[in-house]
């Protein structure tokens, strides 16, 4: 045979075929069915091949050595050129295009870019018989030249199309070769460009061959594409990579390919590309080099024509982009790429970033770039590389910064996380498609977004979501939602709290009042002592008109409130809202205004003719029955003690107002001597207690004004003081309401409420309606908040008393311990 | 740190065994196999008396002359044990239930991973890393 001398390009070109049929790697190729396929697909007349192939000494070898079959190719090259074939012509044709090989249309959408024989044979094109994605070291050995730059375009072109081709057919898990690593496809890319370009009409037909020629490594061009087609953009991808073994199915680019693999932005510069290629192409492809060498710095990026492969890809499984791919389905997609286990299961550690066990879109095509990187014999890394890293495809930068930041603080990506921006905005990317798709953690987000900086700057994130930014980074879903959770209830607690400032400040104030006022407490009780209580409530009422109201109802029921002192300082009034401030200010107020010492008892037995008020409310009912004349204290509190079983099972848990029952019942208890000191203290405990339910429960019950008010006083006894009149108002409504939730406290208590209670008269629905009337309600919460908070007192120092005793018991047990190791 | 950390599946066959190289890997096996005794009897013990509120950590399954072992089970009965040296006494219990944790959290990562099945032994490269991250740092 004559010296073959190839051009660069032809020499990869051809090396690539030769690899592509050395099936059995044996370098010398048998007139198998690989190169026969491939000399069919020349598109030569039979005579031509056989003459060819006698040309080439096969026929003596009687098999296809390396350099016979680089005759072959060339000669073939020569016969499409419609130059005579002959020997000396070998070397003497200059510009000969690279011997063209079509493989018929049969997919008809993809065109599969002729990928490399991959010696693994991978089948990566279920249409096109398997894609075989050649190993970029093979590859790499055999075309030096043309770094897999080329490779990598080829292969992503024909994955996309293959993409396209694949979809109707069955998702093909591994992508044509996109051999991330030196050859990063921008400059396959801009070669596939012009070879697209030139396939775009059939105007370049030959060209095209000598163009991809000038890629490195022989492309195989199909281009049978009509004249116009789709091609701009589209893709008619010079897949340089040979014609796929065995395929009849072989990727056919053919013109009017696939729309689906449209490689955008393409045109325009591949039509520069394909002239200052095709100048180049004989020469070298210099040009090719360049952009090679730009593509060096990142071999994993993933490229445009690749990214939208692996979209088509996954809407094979998952139409809705913003979903995900469950563990399982992946899998079988992954599967197909023939890789072993071991590694697939390493790429989907890499891939799965939240490791919620489902892949997102950004997951899926890092995994899938990481499989086809595989699949061309690139090591997979340890970590995931910054550039598969799942980040938002359309996100926008201003989006996308403060994302990152919101997402940085926010959700905490864990594992790798480069300290870029892509992790954390992948995990905050992450988060929203789970969030939006879990639950409406999204939606209460965006609801009080405004209340946290983080959270507003989500939603403007979010907001543009679209179907395409929904993509959003996968995000280690474990820590946020967790995380935004947690904010979600802080979100939730502090709207809540703003819409509710009762429920849950109202737990807390009143929990705090009764910690830390113990000594307020008893201050508060021994204040409560002589129409202290009441004075004190009228002041933790925080209003004048309470005040004066209790002065005045002070003055009706001189009995209870005789010793009204000088009206309390009035506390500091938190705000309206809070009852739970009020109670703040009621035991200050209590403290400013106890007379020292007064204990529970008596105060308890302070006001000793208070007219029975049955609490408001809930104890309407019974207490309607006990409406008695407020003045009526002994009368009401015997009737009081008779009706309280019935009004203490008819409450709710309100602690408060069991308090208040108790309180009341206290305060009848200065008439009615059994109050139960115990009790009393126990229910001025509950009181706190049940402020959070009663707080709560506020907002449910309709409430009566002067239940409310005596509610609201009771409260104020048992800790928070009551707000302004007005709020005093509703919140004696509410406390009405809650009164009855609350749930009876023990039998003591209950005994004390239920006296309460009973005396209080029920407080008529129609209040208002006579000022006595009023004034009487008024006076009976008064009663009820004194009884309540020196129930309150009492049960504070229980309290007191039995943390001493565990603290004694602790320290017990602390000194045997020592000897249980024995 | 750690010298040995195994992983023993449901049926008591190991998962994921893993010892400090320089020593007698073989020992630790053993050692690995007969704490599964004391694990079983832990387990049973346990769930005598409530069902569901088992404590999945262990603690100290029992200690020899020159190392502890503490154990640790799965709600689906998947054990942990891990073999402390016992000059490493500065290890408190907090420290061993992080170790744990950690494992644990671990395992459900790889159980996670589609590409593997259950009843496999743990193959995952992550893991592999955080094993080794536990593991007593010996030449």
């Amino acid at each position: 045979m004559e010296s073959l001398t190839l051009t660069d390009v032809e020499q990869k070109y051809y090396s690539d075929l030769f690899v592509y049929c050395d099936t059995d790697n044996t370098k010398k190729v048998a007139s198998n069915g690989r190169v026969l396929d491939l000399f069919r697909a020349a598109q030569l007349p039979s005579e031509v091949v056989l003459q060819i192939t006698e040309l080439c000494g096969a026929t003596r070898l009687g098999h296809f050595g390396r350099s016979q079959f680089y005759i072959a190719l060339k000669l073939i090259a020569i016969a499409q050129s419609g130059l005579p074939l002959r020997v000396e012509s070998l070397n003497s044709v200059k510009d000969l295009p690279l011997p063209r090989f079509v493989v018929g249309k049969n997919e008809a959408e993809a065109r599969h870019a002729a990928l490399y024989p991959d010696t693994d044979s991978q089948g990566l094109y279920p249409a096109s018989a398997t894609a075989v994605i050649p190993r970029p070291p093979a590859r790499g050995l055999q075309i030096k030249k043309g770094p897999a730059t080329s490779i990598a375009l080829p292969v992503h072109e024909v994955i996309q199309p293959l993409a396209t081709n694949i979809e109707p057919q069955q998702p093909e898990p591994t992508s044509p070769v996109v051999s991330p690593d030196q050859s990063p496809p921008t400059s396959p890319h801009s070669w596939r460009k012009h070879h697209r370009q030139h396939s775009g009409g059939n105007v370049d037909r030959q060209q095209p061959a000598v163009v991809v020629a000038a890629a490195a490594g022989a492309v195989w061009t199909q281009f049978r594409e009509p004249p116009t087609g789709p091609v701009p953009g589209e893709g008619m991808w010079p897949s340089h990579s040979p014609p796929l073994p065995g395929q009849e199915s072989w990727v056919s680019f053919t013109a009017d390919t696939p729309p689906s693999s449209t490689i955008p932005g393409m045109h325009p510069s591949s039509a520069q590309d394909s002239t200052t290629l095709r100048t180049a192409a004989m020469a070298g492809s210099t040009n090719e080099m360049q952009r090679q060498s730009s593509c060096y710095d990142d071999p994993w990026k993933i490229t445009d024509e690749q990214r939208q492969y692996y979209i088509n890809q996954f809407k094979t499984i998952q139409p809705d982009l913003t979903g995900f791919i469950p563990g399982s389905a992946a899998k079988e997609f992954f599967t197909k790429s023939k890789l072993p286990i071991l590694e697939l299961s390493h790429i989907w550690e890499l891939s799965d970033f939240d490791k919620d066990g489902a892949l997102t879109l950004d997951e899926f095509c890092a995994a899938f770039h990481l499989v086809v990187a595989r699949k061309n014999g690139y090591d997979l890394p340890e970590k995931l590389p910054e550039s598969l890293m799942p980040k938002l495809i359309d996100l926008d930068d201003s989006a996308e910064v403060p994302e990152a930041a919101a997402d940085v603080g926010y959700s905490g990506s864990p594992v790798e996380d480069p300290p870029n921006k892509s992790p954390s905005m992948p995990s905050l990317n992450q988060a929203w498609p789970e969030m939006n798709q879990s639950n409406e953690q999204w939606e209460t987000f965006s609801e009080r977004s405004s209340s946290s900086q983080t959270l507003t700057q989500f939603d403007s994130n979010i907001a543009p979501a679209d179907p395409d930014t929904a993509i959003v980074h996968p995000v280690p879903i474990r820590m946020t939602p967790s995380k935004i959770h947690m904010q979600e209830m802080e979100l939730k607690r502090t709207g809540s709290d703003n819409n509710h400032p009762t429920s849950p400040l109202l737990t807390n104030p009143p929990e705090l009042s009764e910690e830390t006022n113990l000594p307020a407490s008893m201050k508060f009780a021994a204040s409560n002592s002589g129409g202290d209580g009441y004075s004190s409530s009228d002041s933790y009422t925080s209003d004048q008109e309470p005040i004066t109201r209790q002065r005045s109802h002070s003055g009706t029921s001189p009995e209870t409130l005789k010793v009204v002192a000088a009206p309390p300082p009035p506390p500091p009034r938190p705000h309206a809202s809070h009852s739970r401030s009020s109670s703040l200010d009621m035991n200050r107020t209590f403290a400013a205004v106890t007379a020292p010492g007064q204990q529970q008892p008596s105060t308890i037995a302070y006001p000793p003719a208070v007219p029975p008020r049955p609490l408001p409310t809930q104890s309407s009912a019974p207490h309607t029955g006990h409406r008695v004349d407020a003045e009526g204290v002994p009368a009401g509190g015997a009737g009081l003690t008779t009706t309280s079983p019935h009004q203490i099972p008819q409450q709710p848990n309100f602690a408060d107002f069991s308090q208040f029952t108790a309180f009341a019942a206290s305060e009848q208890p200065s008439s009615l001597p059994e109050v139960d000191t115990h009790s009393e203290a126990g229910q001025v405990e509950k009181a706190p207690e049940g402020a959070g339910p009663l707080r709560t429960v506020k907002s449910d019950g309709q409430a009566d004004e002067r239940t409310a008010a005596t509610v609201n006083s009771a409260k104020g006894a048992s800790g928070p003081l009551a707000p302004p009149p007005k709020p005093v108002r509703r919140r004696l409504k509410s406390e009405d309401e809650l009164r009855p939730e609350d749930e009876p406290l023990g039998p003591q208590k209950s005994n004390i409420i239920a006296a309460v209670l009973a005396t209080q008269p029920s407080i008529p629905r129609s209040v208002g309606k006579d000022k006595k009337a009023i004034q009487a309600s008024i006076r009976r919460n008064k009663e009820t908040n004194t009884v309540l908070a020196r129930l309150n007192s009492e049960l504070q120092q229980q309290l007191k008393d039995l943390l001493e005793e565990r603290i004694s018991l602790e320290v017990q047990l602390e000194q045997l311990r020592p000897f249980s190791h024995l | 740190m750690a010298v040995c950390i195994s992983v023993i599946a449901k049926e008591n066959y190991p998962l994921y065994i893993r010892s400090v190289p320089t020593q007698n890997e073989l020992k630790f096996h053993y050692t690995v196999h007969t704490s599964l005794d004391v694990v079983e009897e832990k387990i049973s013990a346990v769930g005598k008396s409530l069902g569901d509120q088992r404590e999945l950590y262990l603690g100290l399954l029992y200690p020899t002359e020159d190392y502890k072992v503490y154990g640790y089970v799965t709600n689906s009965k998947v054990k942990f044990v891990i073999v402390v040296d016992s000059s490493n006494t500065s290890l408190r219990d907090n420290e061993i239930r992080s170790m744990f944790r950690k494992l644990h959290n671990s395992f459900t990562d790889v159980m996670c991973n589609p590409f593997h099945n259950p009843g496999d032994t743990i193959q995952s490269k992550v893991f592999d890393g955080i094993v080794s991250g536990m593991m007593v740092t010996a030449g």
